[in-house]
């Protein structure tokens, strides 16, 4: 039996000379009916266009396949070269024999529709369903991504979905034409990592229904172990290793995929914690949060019952010099908010922040998630290190100079960096860049927002690395914000997990992560994807987070704690 | 900058619409300097109505003036009185667009409705309007032109400045403690230097319109200084004798605007940020 598809010696290239700017050169691969392939790679490696080639959308977005050739075999047992077929074939194809995933569903959804008129419409297209046999069919496919409620959120719009439901529904439309192809271009990225998880078990239980054949495309090789029958490693176009999924995960052959194991943070359930700095009784804490609260007032207007967002209601933690506190919960709990509460960029509703008067005139300072955001693209690096220093009534003179030239030595980047500009640094660089920044007025605490999320495996494992040794070399204290427990487990002392703007459990790293006591922290472990586990089938759960809109004047139940080790406290939850 | 000049005689439109500017620039020196064929102001009651010929290039008009240095002076009349007005347009509209932006809800209601009221009005009755109230000159020109463009410049700064001020370094900036001032300055105006490049050279082309229009309704320049607008309108009754008088500026104030929007939507081009694509 031939294969469904069978890629041979595939080259694309981009721009006006393809040949000359080639990003895929020589991908070869053969998929059987029902069996999934996993293409992981970093960021620029070519998987997502080797993807896009065998749909031939990569033609929309500039490129040409250049040579070889991408055989599928259709339904009626015809074979035909994607390669080469015409745009009119390719349509045919692309609605029924393949199906597509995104990774951000909300732009792959059009806003001004309805879900159900857009699930209509695939089968429409793709099935020449109309009127009530459309409609009915839409909630099925709704039931079988497990959508609560299918019927009802049929007239629903993409803004009023979840990320993880507007996923869902996107896997609704591809099924719609029961596509014996599913490409799936890195669908969980964008969402946060119990949803992931669901995700994940959804696509598992398809596969089984369906028997569909299946690419999936993610730069997180721990993600796809669970998944995958093979593995296809790539690197800057090329396929550097190519395997049974347990053959490249227990004896990988090439060094970038040992490269890429390794740097792949895995997550040990506290057993990889810090050991250094283990907290003293007796330092005062640098600072101190009590009661925070953070809301943001909603429904302004004649008509609309006043209310507010409780995005931070009643937070508290203190933070002694030198230790690392991660802050770890979904998009939502409140945790980027609390940061930004402390240097003063929301203003807060009520409850006290102390911080002890250091080194510094302005103790606290920050690292944000997006090193091309936080950088200002029209200033060199000299004018951007320069500018904490001049905000505080520092010249700009051979003291000053000195002071950038160590502090980019010490972040690894060198001297001439100071006369570049942003655009000439990879994200890796540019986030090196950031904390050089923040460390200008010698801070006592750096509070970084998701400061390496959104780098690259390798890359983020060096600058995880970098923070480590500056918090010992300055002594520095860290609040670091992440929803990546693999991360936390490498960098925190101690960890606190919020939930709908709360703490529910805060302690020492390892006591947290061992042996967690709160329903939510264990859910977030239990969603960790991790090389480890992956003979464990998770069952789809379709748990919501609540809305955090409450009306005016609402306080929440004051707050219960229960002691669980030393230094353990977890929010008792009612029941 | 440089880099800039160089992308623009890159570009295929781009170089004939700095060329354009580049000639009239000349013109418009030669004449200030008084280098013209001809003293454009001195009549000549032997040559009148003359067409164009090896004396008079252009022609010549009712009192015998020379119509090419007559031109010449017209053109460094109108790019005068576009410039100033430009320039003043565009400071007062940075400055309004940019401080509606940065302190927002109830100053940038008031800020952006009145911008939004001078702009309901056609730009030449806005025009007429005013000089109707103060009188007609070259200085009440410039102002007027200024007038007329500044909601326009303060739309285009808005919008952009809005997003910036919600940018991570703007953030940044405060977490620092870097003044108001810096911020507005190096975080939001650098990066509002490309829009309002490109909206300044289209600004220019309208206004060169506009000033032609209000001196063609003899509210501009006043005679007997050259303009390009008045020579139009002197030109009007002879229209079926002299048509040359009539031809060649209205094809100045033509090729110039040309000129103008040419090396606009250069601009537009060359600057627009998704050429600069960043890496993902």
């Amino acid at each position: 039996m031939t294969a469904l598809l069978s890629v041979r010696d595939l080259h694309v290239g981009f721009g006006r000379d393809p040949r000359a700017n080639e990003v895929v050169r020589g991908i070869g691969f053969d998929l059987a009916a029902g069996e999934t392939l996993a293409i992981v790679g970093e960021s620029g490696s070519g998987k997502s266009v080797t993807a896009l080639s065998v749909n031939r959308l990569v033609d929309f977005g500039g490129g040409r396949i250049t040579a070889g050739a991408i055989v599928l075999q259709r339904g009626d047992g015809s074979t035909l070269d994607l390669a080469q077929a015409e745009e009119h074939t390719l349509r045919h194809i692309r609605g029924r024999d393949i199906g597509m995933i995104f990774q951000e569903p909300m732009t792959s959804l059009n806003p001004v529709h309805t879900v159900g008129r857009q699930i209509e419409e695939a089968f429409r297209l793709n099935r020449g369903l109309g009127g009530d046999a459309a409609r009915t069919a839409a909630r099925e496919v709704l039931e079988r991504v497990r959508i609560p409620d299918a019927a009802a959120r049929l007239a629903y719009y993409p803004h009023q979905l979840s990320g993880g439901m507007r996923q869902r529904v996107m896997i609704a439309m591809a099924l719609a034409s029961s596509p014996r192809l599913l490409i799936a271009d890195e669908p969980t990225t964008a969402l946060d990592v119990t949803v992931q998880a669901q995700i994940m078990a959804l696509l598992a239980e398809l596969r089984e229904e369906t028997g569909m054949a299946m690419i999936f495309i993610t730069h997180d090789i721990g993600l796809v172990a669970g998944i995958a029958d093979r593995i296809m490693v790539m690197q800057r176009g090329v396929a550097v290793e190519q395997a049974d999924t347990a053959a490249v995960l227990d004896h990988p052959q090439h060094d970038y995929t040992r490269h890429l194991l390794e740097a792949v943070p895995h997550f040990t359930a506290g057993r990889a914690t810090r050991n250094d700095g283990t907290r003293g009784t007796a330092t005062a804490p640098l600072v101190t949060v009590d009661g925070l609260v953070v809301r943001f007032p909603v429904g302004k207007g004649l008509f609309r019952k006043p209310g507010a967002v409780h995005a931070v209601d009643g937070v508290d933690f203190d933070l002694v010099a030198g230790e690392t506190l991660a802050i770890v919960g979904e998009s939502g709990s409140g945790k980027s908010t609390t940061a930004r509460a402390i240097l003063g960029l929301v203003q807060k509703t009520r409850g006290e922040i102390d911080a002890r008067a250091g080194r510094s005139r302005r103790p606290i300072q920050m690292v944000f998630q997006d090193p091309f955001a936080s950088l200002n693209p029209r200033l060199n690096v000299e004018s951007l290190l320069a500018e904490p220093a001049i905000a505080n009534g520092q010249r700009k003179d051979a003291a000053l100079r000195r002071r950038m030239l160590v502090l980019l030595e010490r972040v690894g980047l060198p001297a001439e960096a100071l006369s570049r500009y942003p655009h000439q640094f990879s994200g890796g660089q540019r986030q090196r860049l950031c904390i050089a920044r923040a460390l200008m007025l010698n801070p006592d605490v750096v509070v970084l927002d998701e400061a390496v999320s959104a780098l690259d495996v390798s890359v983020q494992a060096q600058v995880l690395q970098l923070l480590i040794e500056l918090q010992r070399e300055f002594g520095l204290a860290y609040i670091f914000i992440s929803h990546d427990m693999a991360v936390v487990e490498r960098i925190a002392h101690r960890i606190a997990v919020m939930f709908a703007g709360q703490i529910v459990e805060i302690g020492a790293a390892g006591a947290v992560l061992a042996d967690p006591q709160h329903s939510y922290t264990r859910r977030l472990i239990a969603a960790v994807p991790a090389i480890e586990r992956r003979k464990e089938h998770y069952t789809v759960d379709a748990t919501q987070v609540p809305s955090l809109v409450r009306p005016a004047g609402y306080e929440p139940p004051p707050a219960h704690w229960r002691e669980a080790g030393p230094d353990h406290r977890v929010r008792e939850e009612s029941a | 900058m440089m880099r800039l000049l160089a992308a623009l005689f890159r570009h295929p439109s781009g170089r004939i619409g700095a060329a354009i500017i580049l000639v009239y620039l000349v013109a418009a020196l030669l004449g200030a300097l008084g280098l013209t064929p001809h003293n454009a102001l001195k009549q000549f009651p032997l040559d009148r109505l003359k067409p164009p010929n090896a004396t008079y290039w252009l022609g010549t008009d009712l009192l015998g003036r020379d119509t090419f240095s007559r031109l010449m002076l017209g053109i460094g009349q109108s790019f005068v009185v576009a410039f100033a007005s430009v320039a003043g347009a565009t400071l007062a509209g940075t400055v309004i667009g940019l401080l509606a932006a940065w302190w927002g809800s109830l100053w940038d209601g008031v800020l952006m409705r009145i911008m939004d009221v001078l702009l309901a009005f056609p730009a030449i009755l806005l025009a007429l309007l005013i000089i109707a109230i103060v009188g007609p000159g070259t200085f009440t020109s410039v102002a007027a032109i200024a007038i007329v463009y500044t909601p326009i410049f303060a739309r285009v700064v808005r919008g952009p400045a809005l997003s910036l001020k919600r940018r991570d370094f703007v953030d940044a900036a405060r977490t620092f403690g870097s003044s108001e001032r810096y911020i507005l300055t190096r975080h939001l105006l650098l990066n509002l230097v490309a829009p309002l490049t490109v909206q300044v050279t289209l600004a220019l082309a309208w206004a060169l319109l506009t000033e032609a229009g209000l001196s063609f309704l003899g509210l501009g320049t006043q005679p007997p200084a050259p303009s390009l607008g008045l020579m139009l309108s002197e030109s009007k009754n002879l229209m079926q004798h002299a048509p040359w008088l009539m031809f060649f500026p209205g094809l100045t104030i033509m090729v110039g605007i040309l000129g103008f929007n040419l090396t606009g939507d250069a601009l537009r081009d060359i600057l627009d940020p998704r050429t600069e694509r960043r890496t993902a």
